[in-house]
């Protein structure tokens, strides 16, 4: 298989190797022949859908930019990649960054941008440091600045630091950080096309998503479009991580078989187990069972069907002897801690949600807690400005639902479990438990959080009384 | 908008830097983020002062500066060990034991999370994904260096590099 982003070529990084191998042809192709309305048709047509997770058409996405040069256009890149599970475009900032600035050169050619502002995470020191390097390259040959490869076109490139923050790979929130506020997500509409960064029409693009772009433009859209699946064409960057043999970054077509990338690329599970859950697509996306994962295409239209989603192709594998619990709750534990604190039911939900299975883990949970934990995620989702809400909620509803035999073990079978009227706050029912555990004590746990302990004679009394 | 005289915390090459930073954006206030990063390269952590400061270099209110230095969880608010060890534990890591590493560090070195050692050498930090799945367990040291595929013996030799290169 011809890969088209992590190319065997050794030293691909210095833009010498890179020139040497055809490099930056794509963007003298467009400059010299080709109007940018055309670029932009090419792109429509090969089909690429954007690769942060929302799988939109990229080409439709840089027609919604608005023609004309009344007011300055900027295209941010996203580079801040947080999501647990995926680290790709790491991958690309290390072995073929010079494709990817020409992929946002040709992007940039094509609507019209000023300023292009490559955002990456500012965990990501070193790839920082070697972008800042290509980019001040590329500067050198004269393939950014004023009037790039002697044409009329002119375009400048910066990079932007990011400082620990998940929330900002959202692109308005990306937008707000960018110009030195809280990365605060923004209500949609007015959407970036007409009002991004600094009022500006703006697009953002992910990297490996303008990585794609030159050799689309060098063998054309039908040669693109006729890559892996048909309706999600191109190749996907698979972040395979977990109990495999062989983590890493492997570049395979859309619609490769989950179990293929598993079992042929990544040496199969580790010591000879067997696999018991598999996160398709960074943590956000609804798990897979072991009979899903065993048929499933890797593309966004078969994940789809199964209520998951590609997110951003990062697999997280976990074996049969994996806590599934402590997973969930080690994933709602990220939520909780980037959810940016603008919208309640994100805000509150993931703090609730975790304490819950908190309780689980610590095996004070009660058989209430699942079905608690299936409505507040479900009262989250849907209801906040960004998509952090469902990616909190998403992990939390599916992993119960199609593991609720892990959780309910983990909630102990001997309890006995009585409501009674509750004493402490007044004579209303409340949802208050007696469990009675193995001493014959009677622990009472209060709403408030306080437990205290009586014996069964008291208890007695405060039945009969 | 100069409330008070400070010390400036930047000397002359610093302040083309600063200028630099200002000229990439079209609003000096976009500059604030890379301004807090200078800061703490060269002091370690970002002080009220120090958010002052940079808040009258871009005229832009002091608590503007204050409430992005909060925001991200990168910028310490407050002095850190020499050695400040990120010790990732999100799910890719979890699964293959970061959780040991990070226990492993704790006992060794008697601290928390955020908390110092008593003669300031390290300071650890349970953190968020780092990028670094396929390579896990790892830790990131100062923001900086990753140390990927550790194991106790690997992060022992790690802690006494680092102990004896003070």
């Amino acid at each position: 298989m011809e890969k088209i982003i992590l190319k065997d070529i050794p030293d691909l990084d210095k833009i010498d190797v890179y020139i040497s191998n055809g490099g930056y042809s794509a963007l003298k192709k467009v400059l010299t022949g080709m109007k940018p309305d055309e670029v932009i048709a090419e792109v429509k047509n090969s089909g690429l859908r954007g690769r942060g997770g929302a799988c939109f058409s990229t080409g439709m996405k840089w027609s919604f930019m608005p023609k004309g040069n009344e007011k300055p256009k900027f295209l941010c890149c996203n580079g801040d990649e947080s999501e647990p599970g995926s680290f790709k475009d790491r991958e690309i900032f290390e072995k073929n960054p010079h494709q990817f600035i020409e992929g946002s050169l040709i992007a940039a050619y094509a609507m019209g941008i000023q300023a292009v502002y490559v955002y990456i995470r500012g965990e990501y020191w070193k790839w920082i440091n070697i972008m800042e390097e290509c980019v001040a390259d590329a500067y050198k040959k004269g393939l950014i600045g004023k009037n790039i490869l002697g044409s009329d076109f002119s375009v400048e490139m910066y990079v932007h630091k990011g400082a620990g923050a998940y929330i900002c790979g959202e692109e308005s929130s990306l937008m707000n950080s960018l110009e030195g506020k809280r990365g605060y997500p923004r209500v949609k509409p007015p959407f970036p096309a007409s009002v991004g960064v600094w009022g500006n029409p703006t697009t953002i693009n992910n990297i490996e998503t303008l990585a794609n772009i030159s050799e689309i433009i060098n063998k054309g859209s039908e040669w693109f479009s006729k890559i892996g699946d048909p309706k999600h064409p191109g190749t996907l960057l698979y972040g395979v991580s977990g109990h495999v043999n062989k983590p890493g970054v492997y570049e395979l077509p859309t619609g490769t078989p989950l179990m293929t990338i598993i079992n042929d690329y990544c040496g199969g599970i580790k010591d000879g187990k067997d696999f018991k859950m598999i996160i398709p697509g960074g943590s956000s996306m609804p798990p897979l069972t072991k009979e899903e994962s065993l048929t499933m295409k890797m593309d966004a239209e078969s994940l789809k069907a199964v209520g998951s989603a590609i997110g951003t192709a990062g697999i997280i594998v976990m074996d049969e002897d994996t806590d599934i619990v402590h997973v969930l709750q080690r994933i709602t534990k990220f939520y909780y801690h980037e959810s940016c604190g603008q919208c309640t039911p994100c805000r509150e939900g993931c703090g609730w949600m975790l304490k819950v299975l908190d309780r689980i883990m610590d095996g004070t949970g009660r058989h209430s807690d699942l079905d608690l934990l299936i409505s507040v995620a479900e009262n989250i989702e849907g209801n906040t400005i960004c998509a952090l809400g469902d990616a909190a909620a998403w992990p939390v509803k599916w992993t119960i639902r199609k593991f609720r035999k892990e959780f309910e073990a983990k909630i102990k079978d001997e309890n006995i479990e009585l409501p009674v009227l509750n004493k402490v706050h007044g004579l209303r029912k409340s949802d208050e438990y007696v469990s009675i555990d193995t001493n014959e004590n009677i622990l009472v746990e209060s709403l408030i959080g306080k437990v205290q302990e009586i014996t069964v004679d008291e208890n007695l009394k405060r039945y009969s009384s | 908008m100069k409330t008070q005289e400070y010390t400036p915390l930047f000397d002359e090459s610093e302040m083309q830097t600063v200028k630099m930073h200002i000229s990439k954006y079209p609003k000096p206030m976009a500059a604030v983020m890379p301004l807090l990063w200078m800061i703490q390269e060269k002091y370690g952590w970002i002080s009220v002062d120090a958010m002052r400061y940079v808040g009258d270099l871009l005229s832009i209110p002091h608590d503007h500066v204050l409430g992005v230095a909060t925001f991200y969880s990168m910028y310490f608010k407050k002095p850190m060990g020499k050695f400040h060890l990120q010790i990732c534990t999100n799910v890719s890591c979890m699964l293959c034991d970061g959780y040991k590493i990070f226990n492993h560090i704790s006992d060794k070195l008697g601290i928390k999370n955020k908390e110092i050692t008593p003669d300031g050498m390290f300071s650890i930090e349970e953190v968020e994904c780092l990028g670094s799945c396929a390579t896990a367990p790892m830790l990131q040291i100062n923001n900086k260096e990753f140390h990927e595929n550790l194991t106790i013996e690997k992060t022992d030799e790690l802690l006494a590099k680092l102990r004896n290169s003070n």
